[in-house]
């Protein structure tokens, strides 16, 4: 009862905004909110903190920690290091996921239709009409293709996912990197727009012959038959939590500055070629350290008791190594006085396990 | 204001008709503050892309190209095919109840048809994602698909995703929603007609369907064009319910089943995570989607002068 | 004989097709209704009143969301009563036929069937980026200004139905036009004032499009109207277009509740309105 009650003066003093001095808020990805509203709720029961996260796409997520209208932001595309700079903001990873191609063919279930990353870039070029086309038919010997037309399905909105996935595809198909290009958004050469991971599973759904595009948690959630690509490695694979963490297990987050990193067409056996990575961004300077402070302590403890959860909701924890490295940056992250707002529970170990990984 | 008292001035007078003058001059400035912030937010577009911005269906965040074609033209298309869908029913529907319907239940089902009005577009959305738009595909497109030749004029006309996202069910749904507003007014037009006209025409020995169409809707001609440019106009601005089914592509629309976008669900899908050009460009939509729709509305009001509605 | 018989006919099927018409339209009501309630009822239980959004797979209602709306829609139609009785007012009872009472009637008119989106963005550009963030200030103007054009309409609509003679009634009996509209005109006018009142709430508690832009939304309870702040629409929307079935059972469960109210609503206004015409 006292400790509330101090804690309350103190927040009181700080502002008039004293209710809420204790809440976190962010804003930004919409592929991380379901994980994020799940992690609040345990974190609120535990520690009565609230955080209070806002889905309004990555851009908008960043858009809004620019201008310091929420303690952090986040996004599935990672800002540049000079734009980082220049905003004096620092990211760093918390979860990640995959996406995957879903498809919707008399007969066709879940694990069955294989795919290349330079198919899907002529699919959604519009170069491969039909499902019965060589491309697909030297791919998928064993499987009977209809003389259906294929309907492409993409996102309508502004998103993260269209982001990776169009990246993915100017990576594997010089094509499409030339024709249509990476972003957000894009001018598609075919098909038609669902709003939202669930406007498109929906519209991939009602149409025979679709194929689409979707957060893996998504596509386990709604059932739709997923596809398996071909990898950097050239291996034919499923996905799964194992294989995005596969892909994840390669990347050098050492020597990515300002932890610019995209896991697209990672090399790796078991690897995903379609991973994403959701990053927080903040400030390094903190006008109110205490708000600062309340962010990095959840970070913290998502890191150390959110695995389970995300695993739970077909997202793939971070490595611990590289969450060690991430601990140890959060000193870049200090208050008005210069000083670091907060400093992780582990500090020996997480300096000593980063600096090794470092090298 | 004939009946103003000059010999006894309250102090308050003034007062009051100072405070009533500002609050009428504030939906003045309101709507001179929308014109301002759609200028000075769209004008980056539309300094860029000039006039071009208005004819080329160019929408390519990549290389920062917008053009609001694609947009202007599935718009303006599901808003006439709206109206021509709901037109002849609220015709008919008011006809109905002015005419045929019985007294006691002229009054329950008018109420109900207005109810529709009062739902909210979002709802009409969800309902025209998960239930009308898989019923159309199954019972409406896949039909056609499979017993019209492709190659023929109607099967070009109905050619299309059989998944009922397109800029027809877009239309129906539009047209669900207008049809109240619509067959209310017409309702109070034909009852404004004086039953002297009525009574003229059936003393000739007219028909009741002849009543209506050649005396009654001829009388009520200019109002009803009046309806139909407000009603068009409703059409034009309508986000949540089009944003769900139109199918959101930017391309032109090259059969009666193929998708489209309209300003309106092209800002709503856009906006919060453009930035720069792209942002600016999706405010110049809402600056031609407020000139399109104020151009509807004048002549809606020149036409319908007499009367308000 | 012939062409008599043409005429019969013609007229017969004309009163087939209007009477279909009417079913058409009481059928899509129907339909609408029928979808709500088939997929909405299973999720109206005690806890939607009680307990806020919920994270996906956990139980939980809308709460939150309920109530924010309500204050919003509250706020918003203090701003629209306030401006919309006066600038109404100002329409009737003193500068109406004045040619700038003209251009603001026209203008009214304007707001009245503007785009909701557009005051959206209007309220973007002038409330959220000057505040420098979404709030529940920033919703319940642009409800407030979505609203305002109905109150001030059907003011001035009702208030150019009262008879002059109550006008020359209060002069006679040496009453200023301020006490004259105050205890007359608005007195007597007041059913019909309430009337229009209720259906620009009616009008604006669905409304989502420009709340996307302005007050975001929150998954918590919260009476701090200058963060984001939710809303039942701002509720419905992310939740319907989820992978999570409990989400979409909340959201559809919301759209129901909506519905429901708005019509409910929209029908105690029509009510007021007839009574007042019975008088």
């Amino acid at each position: 009862m006292l400790t509330a009650c101090s804690d309350k003066g103190a927040a009181t003093a700080e502002g008039k905004d004293a209710p809420a001095a204790g809440d976190i808020t962010g804003a930004g990805s919409t592929f991380f909110a379901p994980l994020g509203a799940k992690w609040a709720e345990t974190y609120k029961d535990t520690t009565g903190v609230r955080l209070n996260y806002q889905s309004i796409g990555s851009g908008g997520g960043v858009r809004q920690i620019k201008v310091k209208t929420v303690d952090f932001g986040a996004t599935d595309k990672p800002v540049k290091p000079a734009d980082l700079d220049e905003t004096g903001l620092l990211q760093f990873p918390i979860v990640m996921g995959g996406i995957v191609p879903i498809v919707n063919l008399p007969d066709v279930k879940s694990g069955q239709m294989n795919l290349t990353g330079p198919l899907l870039a002529d699919i959604y070029m519009g170069k491969v009409k039909r499902w019965d086309d060589p491309a697909i038919r030297a791919l998928n010997p064993g499987l009977k293709l209809p003389h259906l037309p294929i309907t492409v399905i993409h996102r309508a909105d502004g998103s993260g996912t269209t982001f990776l996935f169009s990246n993915y595809l100017a990576k594997v198909s010089p094509t499409w990197k030339e024709e249509v290009g990476a972003a957000d958004a894009l001018e598609w050469p075919a098909g038609l727009g669902g709003k939202g991971n669930e406007g498109v599973s929906a519209f991939v759904k009602q149409t025979l012959g679709a194929i689409g595009y979707v957060e893996f948690a998504v596509a386990a959630r709604t059932g739709t038959a997923v596809a398996n690509m071909r990898n950097h490695d050239g291996h034919m694979i499923a996905p799964s939590i194992e294989a995005f963490a596969a892909a994840a297990a390669g990347a050098d987050w050492a020597n990515a500055p300002g932890n610019q990193l995209l896991l697209l067409d990672q090399p790796g056996a078991q690897a995903w070629p379609i991973t994403g990575t959701v990053f927080i961004v903040m400030h390094k300077t903190q006008d109110k350290p205490a708000s600062g402070r309340a962010a990095l302590t959840f970070f913290d403890w998502a890191y150390t008791n959110g695995d389970a959860l995300a695993t739970k909701m077909h997202y793939v924890p971070l490595p611990p190594e590289v969450k060690q490295m991430m601990r140890a940056q959060w000193s870049q992250i200090t208050g008005p006085d210069g000083k670091p707002v907060y400093a992780p529970a582990t500090p020996a170990p997480a300096v000593a396990a980063s600096a090794a990984s470092a090298q | 204001m004939s009946l103003q008292s000059a010999r006894h001035p309250d102090p308050v007078d003034p007062i009051f008709r100072g405070l009533a003058f500002a609050a009428a001059t504030t939906l003045l400035l309101t709507l001179g503050g929308l014109i301002v912030a759609l200028m000075i937010g769209g004008w980056p577009a539309i300094s860029k892309f000039g006039f071009g911005f208005l004819t080329s269906s160019t929408w390519n965040p990549v290389t920062e190209v917008y053009g609001a074609a694609g947009p202007i033209v599935g718009t303006l298309i599901t808003a006439v095919l709206s109206l021509t869908i709901a037109l002849p029913i609220a015709v008919c529907v008011s006809v109905f109840l002015t005419q045929y319907c019985p007294k006691q239940i002229a009054q329950p089902v008018s109420t109900a048809i207005e109810l529709l009005a009062g739902i909210p577009s979002i709802v009409y959305g969800m309902w025209g994602l998960f239930v009308f738009a898989p019923w159309f595909a199954r019972t409406v497109q896949l039909p056609i698909l499979t017993s019209l030749d492709p190659e023929s004029f109607w099967g070009k006309l109905l050619a299309g995703v059989p998944n009922g996202a397109n800029i027809f069910t877009a239309s129906i749904v539009l047209a669900i929603m207008i049809l109240p507003y619509m067959s209310a007014v017409f309702r109070e037009l034909f009852r404004s007609i004086p039953p002297q006209v009525r009574e003229a025409a059936f003393g000739l020995g007219c028909t009741s369907y002849e009543v209506v169409g050649s005396v009654l809707i001829p009388y009520v001609k200019k109002g009803m064009i009046g309806v139909v440019m407000l009603g068009f106009g409703r059409a034009l601005g309508e986000t949540m319910a089009v944003t769900f089914i139109i199918g959101n592509s930017h391309r032109f629309p090259d059969s009666l089943f193929a998708s489209g976008s309209t300003l309106a669900s092209t800002i709503a899908n856009e906006f919060n995570e453009a930035s720069g050009v792209h942002l600016a460009s999706l405010i110049a939509l809402g600056l031609v989607l407020f000139l399109i729709t104020f151009t509807v509305l004048a002549i809606a009001r020149a036409l319908l002068s007499s009367q308000r509605y | 004989m012939d062409r008599a018989l043409r005429r019969k006919i013609a007229n017969q099927a004309f009163v087939i097709i209007c009477t279909g018409a009417a079913l058409v339209a009481l059928a899509a009501l129907a339909l609408i209704m029928f979808s709500l309630l088939t997929k909405g009822v299973g999720g109206v239980d005690l806890m939607l009143f009680t307990a806020d959004t919920p994270a996906p797979d956990s139980p939980g209602g809308l709460r939150n969301a309920i109530i924010g709306s309500i204050l919003m829609c509250g706020v918003a139609m203090m701003i629209a009563v306030v401006i919309g009785v006066l600038a109404g007012t100002w329409l009737a009872e003193i500068g109406g036929n004045t040619p700038y009472g003209h251009v603001v009637r026209f203008l009214n008119d304007v707001l009245l069937s503007a785009p909701s989106i557009l005051i959206g963005l209007f309220v973007y550009w002038w409330v959220v980026v000057p505040m420098g963030g979404f709030s529940g200030w920033a919703g319940a103007i642009a409800l407030g200004i979505i609203a305002t054009p109905i109150v001030t309409r059907t003011t001035e609509d009702i208030l150019n139905l009262q008879p002059n003679a109550l006008r020359e009634a209060g002069m006679a009996l040496g009453a200023s036009q301020w006490v004259t509209v105050r205890s007359i005109i608005w007195k007597a006018a007041g059913a019909g004032m309430l009337t229009g009142g209720l259906l620009g709430f009616a009008r604006i508690s669905g409304e989502t499009a420009p709340l996307l832009f302005t007050a975001l939304n929150n998954q918590f309870l919260s009476f701090d109207m200058s963060k984001p702040f939710a809303s039942l629409p701002g509720a419905i929307y992310p939740f319907a277009m989820s992978p999570y079935e409990t989400w979409n059972t909340l959201a559809w469960a919301g759209a129901l509740l909506i519905t429901l109210a708005v019509l409910g609503v929209n029908i105690l206004g029509r009510w007021l309105a007839r009574d007042k015409d019975h008088k």
